[in-house]
């Protein structure tokens, strides 16, 4: 009966673990939603901050929306141009030669795991040694090095899975292998690689740390590579401290845009990972 | 057919499905007591999953449903308010592959003994010894009882996942194709060790090689499809079939 | 493509050669014991003691670890082998969208939530404090990691093969017993790994930590005073690094530091893991 006790009190102990873990999540995303959603408006979205980000009680996130997207996009496709082809050669090229393959990804996963704050560190050094300012296109540089690890890292998890006597198939038909890499790997894998696109996206929208040095903060629209840009995480770090109650609106809406938009990619990857799931062929 | 003396366990009427996919259906079998009972069929034909349902690891999966009824020693267990784990312990499991609990040799055997209650180091020690002794394993590990169990070979670890079971005090030895991953051997001492537990237990053994099957079986299930085809005591199951799915079977013709 | 392979496995050097590089005018001009152990931090004054910042990293992201595993183990242990598989269905999105929210999300819903209930849970020990401190950090990061944690809790235990309970079953255990004895036995090199990557995650976090843990300068007594952990330093300090004379150098330092324990952790975790995958 002990036993049985004891079984009974560390299950109900684990269905409390899960239920908190599920209400974090929903506590997390309330707290946004219920402090961001009354600061969200038109004006918000589509102006940018007049009299200073930190003062100046007019003005939206216009700056740090635009800024976001061009920091995060730029990145997001320096990231796929590098890493597609890295995780291609990885899955074609190097399937035969196993420990090789393996101490590469024991690499790619370490580098997953180097701080954000490391990458933007060094990001400074490369910027200071190359004589660059704080830039967009310096933390378009920091950003794409950041990501490329866990893009090439979570494609190479999509193409992994494609059976290797699909491979040797092809190759008896007669194809070059270059060939063979982007019909049939892309054609089965493109739901898995957008997945992993998507989540590299959604780490390069939402960091702040590697950002920090590099690409600096500015109110307005930058027009060129080489001017500071504002970014969401930023916009939120920088004016949740400010004392005008107007300025904390801003940096609670951004909150709010930024949710949204994470919100957004992990809906999108659900479904494209289920679908990915259906597409595969079954052996 | 000619009767049986005395059933230990009687399966009737069982079905069962998984996500309303039928695996068995309207079994009906009668497990005599101190023989080798043979469950044989093709791979996928439900064996197994009939196997697992007599000491109820069917609970271990979602979604199954089971009707009817499985009755050992006048306790219906499919529906019995009574302790599944003293259930269990009434039957050895020896599964496809030797899976030796993550101890040494030792602790392996003593584990199911320390479950039940035995604490006194004494006893145990002995436990341990008669087991390994049982299973011929003695011998090659005495020098190495403390010694984690994964460095056995494989053959090793069957015997003494076997005797792990038998260490439990069971009536039943239930066996899930034990000799397919084991060298030519190997098999033959778990075969020769079958032949002499049936002395004291009775052995259920889910096989899909014929040959085994002919070298210890006393009686014979044959099943097809989640369905019993035919049954009966081995000589006559081998030497004259009555249905025709059976005879193809024992020709070779699908395995 | 080989190029860029090579581009990419190259990288980590370069990572530690870069902040090398750069710090290294520190570490000739100061005793490395100093830069370590000091609690001293005057830039102004040449005064470079890191040692306040290492023991807040430490305290937080020790306490979040702390936190972390029972939460994680009872919680990957209750969706493997008690809940329905429709509980895993469930729960995998609230894992990936936990995992997912930017650190800076996290910071704001900190500095809502989390540091007004430290205000209070301080209050039952009477301790006065202004709600910014190391057990704010700790609880941020704690809803932070545990996605991260419980992924790998997931996978691992899946691993393990359905055989190794059923045997344990079929010896008479109970469920419990079962995991009790043999699955957490059997998982054990993986759950160490999975909380040491757990604990370099967190003590790599930056903003969030950053926006809820005090920032004071002072090695920390107890989990209500404030901290001032090694990412919060480079973030903070970053403006005013140019203008001091070897400031540049010593945070560059700090990252580097950063990184050699970050390295260290997931190198010796990584490597637990690999070799759990091997034997199971």
């Amino acid at each position: 009966m002990i036993k049985k006790a004891e079984e009974i009190f560390f299950r109900i102990l684990m269905i409390i673990s899960t239920v908190a873990i599920a209400a974090a999540l929903l506590l997390i995303i309330f707290s946004i939603l219920y402090n961001g959603l009354p600061a969200l408006s038109w004006e918000m979205i589509s102006q940018i901050p007049k009299g200073g980000f930190y003062f100046g009680k007019e003005g939206g996130i216009l700056n740090a929306i635009i800024g976001s997207l061009y920091l995060s996009v730029c990145s997001t496709l320096i990231a796929l141009l590098i890493g597609l082809p890295v995780a291609m050669y990885m899955n074609v090229f190097m399937i035969k030669h196993r420990n090789t393959l393996n101490s590469v990804r024991f690499i790619l996963d370490i580098l997953w795991g180097i701080p954000s704050i490391v990458y933007g560190a060094f990001g400074f050094v490369i910027m200071i040694y190359f004589g660059l300012k704080t830039s967009l296109l310096a933390g378009i540089i920091t950003v794409s090095l950041f990501i490329i690890p866990i893009m090439v890292r979570s494609m190479d998890e999509v193409l992994k899975t494609v059976p290797s006597g699909l491979l040797e198939s092809s190759l008896s038909l007669g194809s070059t292998k270059t060939e063979i890499s982007f019909k049939i790997f892309l054609r089965q894998c493109i739901p898995g690689i957008v997945t992993a696109v998507l989540l590299s996206f959604g780490r390069a929208i939402g960091d702040a740390a590697s950002v920090l040095f590099t690409t600096g903060y500015t109110d307005s629209i930058p027009e060129s590579l080489s001017d500071p840009a504002a970014t969401l995480p930023l916009a939120i770090f920088f004016q949740l401290s400010s004392p005008v109650e107007e300025v904390r609106q801003r940096a609670f809406a951004s909150a709010a845009v930024l949710t949204f938009v994470i919100l957004l990619i992990s809906i999108a990857a659900r479904i494209l990972s289920a679908r990915y799931n259906r597409n595969k062929i079954k052996f | 057919m000619t009767t049986i003396i005395t059933p230990k366990i009687k399966i009737s009427e069982l079905n069962l499905s998984i996500d309303k996919q039928e695996i068995l259906k309207n079994i009906n079998v009668e497990i005599p007591e101190n023989k080798i009972t043979v469950l044989l069929g093709p791979s996928g034909c439900g064996k197994t999953t009939l196997l697992k349902t007599l000491n109820r690891l069917t609970d271990l999966y979602d979604n199954v449903k089971i009707s009817g009824s499985v009755i050992l020693d006048n306790e219906d267990i499919l529906h019995t308010k009574s302790d599944i784990t003293k259930i269990r312990q009434k039957m050895g499991l020896l599964s496809q592959r030797p899976y030796p609990l993550p101890m040494s040799i030792y602790g392996n055997i003593s584990y199911g003994l320390k479950i039940k209650g035995v604490k006194k180091k004494k006893i145990l020690d002995e436990r341990v010894e008669h087991y390994l002794k049982e299973v011929n394993l003695w011998e090659e590990v005495r020098e190495r009882l403390h010694h984690p169990a994964s460095a056995l070979s494989i053959g090793q670890q069957q015997r003494l996942c076997l005797a792990r079971g038998l260490a439990v005090g069971p009536e039943i030895i239930l066996a899930d194709e034990p000799t397919s991953a084991l060298d030519p051997l190997s098999s033959q001492a778990i075969e020769e060790m079958f032949l002499i537990l049936k002395k004291n237990y009775t052995l259920v053994l889910v096989t899909h090689i014929l040959r085994q099957a002919k070298r210890i079986a006393d009686y014979v299930v044959f099943m097809y499809l989640g369905e019993v085809v035919e049954q009966g005591p081995a000589e006559e199951f081998f030497s004259s079939p009555k249905m025709e799915r059976t005879k193809a079977y024992l020709k070779g013709a699908f395995n | 493509m080989l190029a860029s392979l090579i581009l990419i496995i190259i990288l980590p050097f370069f990572l530690a050669a870069g902040l090398y590089l750069k710090s290294i005018l520190i570490i000739n001009e100061n005793h490395l014991q100093d830069l370590l152990f000091s609690d001293i931090w005057k830039p102004a004054e040449n005064k470079f003691g890191f040692a306040p910042f290492i023991i807040s990293s430490l305290w937080v992201s020790l306490s979040a670890i702390i936190l972390a595993v029972p939460v994680c183990l009872l919680s990957s242990i209750y969706i493997t082998q008690y809940a329905k598989s429709s509980v895993l269905k469930l729960m995998q999105p609230v894992i990936d969208i936990l995992a997912g929210i930017p650190s800076v999300i996290f910071g704001v819903w900190g500095v809502l939530m989390i540091v007004p209930f430290s205000v209070k849970a301080a209050g039952w020990f009477n301790i006065h404090t202004t709600g910014y401190n190391i057990f704010s950090g700790a609880l941020v990061l704690l809803v932070m990691i545990i996605p991260f944690i419980l992924n790998i809790l997931i996978e691992i235990f899946r691993m393990i093969p359905e055989e190794l309970s059923e045997a344990s079953l079929s010896l008479g255990a109970t469920k419990w017993e079962t995991i009790k004895y043999i699955l957490l036995r059997k998982a054990f090199p993986g759950i160490v790994s999975a909380f040491g990557l757990g604990l370099s995650r967190a003590f790599g976090e930056t903003i969030a930590v950053l926006m809820v843990v005090g920032n004071v300068i002072q090695i920390p007594h107890n989990i209500f005073d404030p901290g001032y952990p090694l990412p919060a330093l480079i973030a903070n300090n970053y403006g005013e690094m140019l203008s001091i004379p070897k400031y540049d150098s010593a945070l560059m330092l700090a990252a580097l530091i950063l990184l050699a324990v970050i390295l260290i952790f997931n190198f010796a975790s990584r490597l637990l893991i690999m070799r759990f995958e091997k034997y199971s």
